[in-house]
């Protein structure tokens, strides 16, 4: 799998670190009881189709960008501004 | 049907070889209802419908499974069995699953070649050592064989590995469980098919669940690609999809779907006499009877469904295994391939009730779904048939994150696999 960084164009997934659903909304500091958080940090959609998610170029210019990624096939249609 | 196995219906079949051996499990149309439908006919599902039918009496049961039995990862795994577990919980639970591993030859009437050869963990450093003394201390307690070995001690045993000076991971020792080993994967899946098959369990093959039927907050029934079926209640076993298919009856899990990676080498004469595992790194290997080298390590590191790996792990597995068993540089490989698991916070697995009633999940294996296939099909045969957990399963619950009693075997927090 190529990925496609936004500030050093596309390498090998080897230089990436893959950071979760981009799409999760935290809850605000001081908000939300106790079951909020534990679904905001515990639980996922882990959709079988399209993703929207957070990846990092460590080996590279460690840029956090967001990816859109299909998880039944790996196809990328490009980074989510 | 075929009854029973024996060396008198091998002569028999040996004899008249015209007469071909009967199918091992029944092909039935699927019927309407069930008391039990299981999502899922891999190890953990067969298993499950095997003891309801064995142990509770239950025998109108269906399995259902989306493509042919044994196509998940029961039969994508490395074929690794151990009970080596530190934490309350998946101690005693592991150790269940191995009783049951010892005897399931003879209980299904099939051949699992379950081979208690050893595990061997290798200690790269003296924290290491200090590390394994309390797990086997942990696994003495609780009545499981575990011993220490000194250098010594591994270099007689295993004799291949890198004892050089410039090794990159020393070899301190290891801790050895003599009654870990390995089994046929393929003759779990067929054998508990079979033997729920004899008992009355109707095996549904190429019968894809596409949604759940509910009425108000309970589950009556599935949807499938060969139509409506109720039931009285449904177990998902399904790992690996756990999430894609729980979503269909509203819940969202604390699972995330990753590809683990599984190799073989040609086959050479024997050379690895036990499962060996490592400390430095994940990476766990075995000879199997064929002669190939059995091996794998992590997972790749994000989720995908894909059931294909990347390279860059297959370059990282392959390091390791050179590092630690320099003759392996001049192996062959013939085979790699992926199977998507579940992956969970604190890496322990679901065996529980849902949040919608007469629904049950098992799912969340991480790394460890084949060792346990017995014991998880026999807590989960107990839950479903008891609407409650059985106390070896009773830690393995689904809000157990929010009540703060996470599993923690590695005792380095939640998210091990992503740190």
């Amino acid at each position: 799998m190529r990925v496609p960084c936004p500030h050093c164009g596309e390498r090998d997934v080897s230089e990436f670190r893959y950071g979760g659903d981009a799409t999760r909304q935290r809850p605000g500091h001081g908000t939300g009881d106790l079951k909020a958080w534990h679904d905001y940090y515990f639980t996922f959609d882990n959709p079988k189709g399209p993703h929207t998610e957070y990846w990092q170029h460590v080996l590279g210019c460690r840029q956090w960008f967001k990816l859109a990624r299909n998880t039944a096939t790996n196809d990328i249609s490009g980074v989510v501004e | 049907m075929a009854k029973g196995y024996s060396i008198f219906s091998l002569l028999r079949h040996a004899l008249k070889p015209d007469s071909p051996w009967p199918m091992a499990w029944e092909k039935p149309e699927p019927k309407s209802s069930y008391d039990v439908v299981i999502i899922g006919g891999g190890g953990h599902g067969l298993a499950t419908a095997y003891y309801l039918a064995k142990n509770h009496g239950i025998t109108n049961v269906a399995v259902l499974e989306r493509s042919y039995v044994g196509s998940g990862n029961v039969g994508r795994n490395t074929t690794l069995i151990r009970s080596n577990y530190v934490i309350d919980g998946n101690t005693q639970f592991f150790e269940h699953s191995m009783k049951l591993w010892e005897g399931l030859s003879h209980e299904l009437n099939y051949n699992c070649m379950v081979s208690h050869r050893g595990q061997i963990v290798l200690g790269v450093s003296p924290v290491q050592m200090d590390v394994f003394a309390r797990r086997g201390n942990i696994m003495r307690l609780n009545g499981i064989d575990a011993e220490l070995l000194d250098r010594g001690d591994v270099q007689k045993l295993l004799p291949y590995l890198d004892y050089s000076k410039d090794a990159r991971f020393p070899i301190w020792g290891a801790i050895h469980q003599p009654r870990a080993g390995t089994v046929r994967h393929d003759a779990v899946a067929w054998g508990y098919a079979r033997a729920a098959s004899q008992l009355g369990v109707h095996i549904i093959e190429n019968c894809e669940v596409t949604g759940m039927v509910m009425d108000g907050d309970k589950i009556t029934g599935v949807e499938t690609s060969r139509g409506r079926i109720n039931a009285g209640k449904v177990g998902i076993a399904v790992a690996g999809h756990s999430s894609h298919v729980a979503k269909m009856a509203g819940l969202k899990l604390p699972v995330e779907s990753h590809i683990l990676q599984a190799f073989v080498t040609e086959a050479v004469k024997p050379i690895v006499h036990h499962v060996v595992s490592w400390g430095a790194e994940l990476f766990y290997l075995s000879q199997s009877d064929k002669g190939s080298l059995v091996f794998g390590g992590h997972i790749d590191g994000f989720n995908t469904y894909t059931q294909r790996g990347q390279l860059f792990k297959i370059r990282d597995v392959m390091e390791g295994a050179v590092s630690l068993m320099p003759f392996m540089s001049r192996m062959r490989l013939l085979r790699h391939w992926g199977g998507i698991q579940d992956m969970t916070p604190d890496g322990a697995p679901f065996i529980c009730r849902t949040p919608v009633r007469n629904l049950y999940l098992n799912g969340g294996w991480c790394y460890q779904g084949f060792k346990a296939t017995p014991a998880s099909g026999w807590t989960y045969a107990h839950t479903i048939a008891n609407d409650e957990e059985h106390e070896l399963n009773r830690c393995y619950s689904l809000d157990r994150f929010e009540k703060g009693s996470e599993l923690d075997d590695y005792g380095i927090g939640n998210w091990t696999y992503k740190q």
